[in-house]
């Protein structure tokens, strides 16, 4: 396979950090764009910006046409049953707080309860904390255990009682456990409980079909799928979505609006108020394009290779713990998480940036999982199918390197 | 302390000028984060800990004979080099020659523009604790 064909299409990739080439480890934060989807923004906003859904002139008639192809795109992407349950959205955090906000406030009451695990995302903890707060209703937490996958029974034994909604990640950002979501949805629903999935990471690895999966939300962000920042969709069940109240009011939501009484636009619409990314939304075509390529044929084979590499490198260092431990090698997706004995993250993250490799520090938007761990932070390099088998070997000589010099 | 706060300023801006490479410079703040003097374990205390900072950094100070000494910690080691450099520059001074610093040599030794934002913003905590115990001690 010939990887400087993909890596060609992803102009960043030339890029030099301090007279050194760019090594890009940071996918898990927000992908790299391929000129495929640079050309649509660009395209959208230099010929065809015009506002959709209103007017009747001929940009704004294309401007709707690449918007709603787009809708049309995500739904056979998800392989969702109907287009009027893609929402268009500005990314995973707004998707999820739109349904903590709707489906809060149609479905949940003081003293009801709502499920999560210890392994989400702060945007998949806090909205949820905030409904709480609103409702008067109770938070729950199901555990993960020392491999980092999340315990089974113990959630199985939360989903009873007052549960009126679980919220679980398809993937953590920080162990990068693929997790047994339709397992997990089928056991919310034999209680009763729908179950919104945060796919922000799940949808860039793992093939989802949402009929399949059966949830009854998934969430994800374009950016870290390779299309514009500031995109997002929130996929929905069609009894839910209509049953929800509007999340914010104003242009286009509507159906009639008198100073008597306003009428609400049916789903999507109905979840959409205001100008929408008229040049972002336009990009998921081209990005799921370049996502069901890379994730497809020859460069599947070769990133297995570099992420095999990669995961027997750091796990045979001694001085280095990995957090997210796969039981079997398709639990995981290119993504590790490690803590190295005596050395502070942030000093590691500071001198492999001066060499080049821009990686992730901290407690990555995921507070109780470090507290699970018994870490301050977490240093995280996650990979594309553009990274290479040379940069992943620089890396590992690198951190080895800045490894020394801290010690 | 052997030098003056204006000295001490120049010794690390010609330290520093020696190396071309950002990586030697960390190499050195590593070096002066591992002689930083030890920092009792009994002083880490919350009221200790300096906002603004993704490491945890505690200062500590005490006035002796009209002049101010500092003494810090971090759990990261480019840190405690910050740390050290600070304390050169300083600690030892009497609060009015630290109020009247205008604290520049960090931006002439290129400091600032070679930290991350977190980190730039861990050191101008630091910054503004030094010269408002100074200020207060006037
Ligand atoms: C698992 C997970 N959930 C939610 C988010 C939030 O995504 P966004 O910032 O694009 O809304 C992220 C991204 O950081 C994530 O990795």
């Amino acid at each position: 396979m010939d990887i400087q064909k993909i890596r060609n299409q992803f102009p960043e990739l030339s890029e030099k950090v301090y007279g050194k080439s760019l090594v890009y480890f940071d996918n898990a934060a927000t992908s790299l764009k391929p000129v495929s989807v640079i050309d649509k923004w660009l395209k959208m906003s230099e010929k065809y910006n015009a506002n959709i859904h209103r007017a009747v002139h001929y940009t704004a008639t294309v401007a709707t046409d690449e918007f709603e192809a787009a809708r049309d795109r995500v739904k056979d992407f998800l392989n969702a049953p109907s287009r009027d349950g893609i929402v268009f959205t500005s990314g995973t955090t707004a998707s999820i707080n739109l349904v903590a906000y709707s489906f809060g406030e149609a479905f949940i009451h003081e003293g009801d309860e709502v499920l999560v695990t210890e392994a989400e995302h702060h945007s998949d903890i806090v909205p949820w904390q905030m409904l709480c707060e609103r409702k008067g209703a109770v938070l729950k937490v199901a555990g993960v255990d020392d491999d980092g996958y999340i315990d089974l029974e113990s959630f199985k034994k939360l989903c009873g009682g007052r549960v009126r909604i679980a919220a679980v990640t398809h993937v953590s950002n920080v162990l990068g456990i693929v997790n047994p979501v339709k397992e997990m949805v089928r056991i919310c629903h034999e209680a009763g409980i729908p179950v919104l999935v945060d796919g922000a990471q799940g949808i860039v690895h793992e093939k989802v079909d949402v009929q399949e999966m059966d949830c009854d939300f998934y969430a994800f962000s374009g950016h870290k799928m390779y299309a514009a920042a500031g995109t997002g969709v929130l996929y929905g069940k069609k009894k839910w979505l209509e049953l929800m109240p509007p999340y914010m009011g104003g242009g286009e939501m509507i159906e009639t609006v008198r100073f008597s009484g306003t009428t609400y636009a049916k789903p999507p619409g109905k979840f959409e108020a205001g100008t929408q990314n008229i040049s972002g939304v336009p990009t998921f075509v081209p990005a799921i394009e370049m996502l069901e390529s890379l994730n497809g044929g020859d460069s599947l084979a070769y990133g297995e290779a570099v992420n095999e590499y990669l995961a027997d490198s750091l796990s045979a260092d001694e001085r280095i713990r990995v957090f997210g431990v796969p039981r079997r090698t398709e639990d995981k997706i290119p993504l590790f998480s490690f803590a190295v004995d005596g050395v502070h993250h942030e000093d590691l993250a500071l001198l492999l940036d001066k060499m080049g490799i821009a990686v992730r520090s901290g407690q990555m938007c995921a507070e109780p999982l470090m507290d699970r761990f018994g870490v301050t932070g977490m240093l995280r390099v996650s990979l594309l199918p553009y990274n290479t088998m040379e940069e992943a070997e620089y890396f590992i000589k690198s951190l080895d390197k800045a490894i020394l010099m801290l010690s | 302390m052997g030098s003056t706060l204006q000295e001490a300023k120049d010794r690390l801006i010609e330290d520093f000028s020696m190396f071309d490479e950002w990586l030697d410079k960390y190499e050195y703040l590593i070096d002066l984060g591992k002689n930083l003097q030890p920092y009792p374990e009994e002083k880490k205390t919350e009221d200790r800990l300096i906002k603004g900072c993704q490491s945890r950094v505690w200062m500590d100070w005490r006035l002796e004979d009209g002049r101010i000494y500092f003494t810090a910690d971090s759990d990261a080691i480019i840190t405690r080099g910050i740390i050290s450099m600070l304390i050169s520059v300083y600690s030892g001074r009497t609060a009015a020659e630290i109020a009247a610093d205008d604290f520049s040599f960090i931006d002439r030794i290129g400091l600032r523009e070679n930290l991350s934002p977190t980190r730039t913003n861990g050191l101008l905590s630091m910054i503004s604790t030094i010269r408002s115990v100074a200020q207060n001690n006037i």
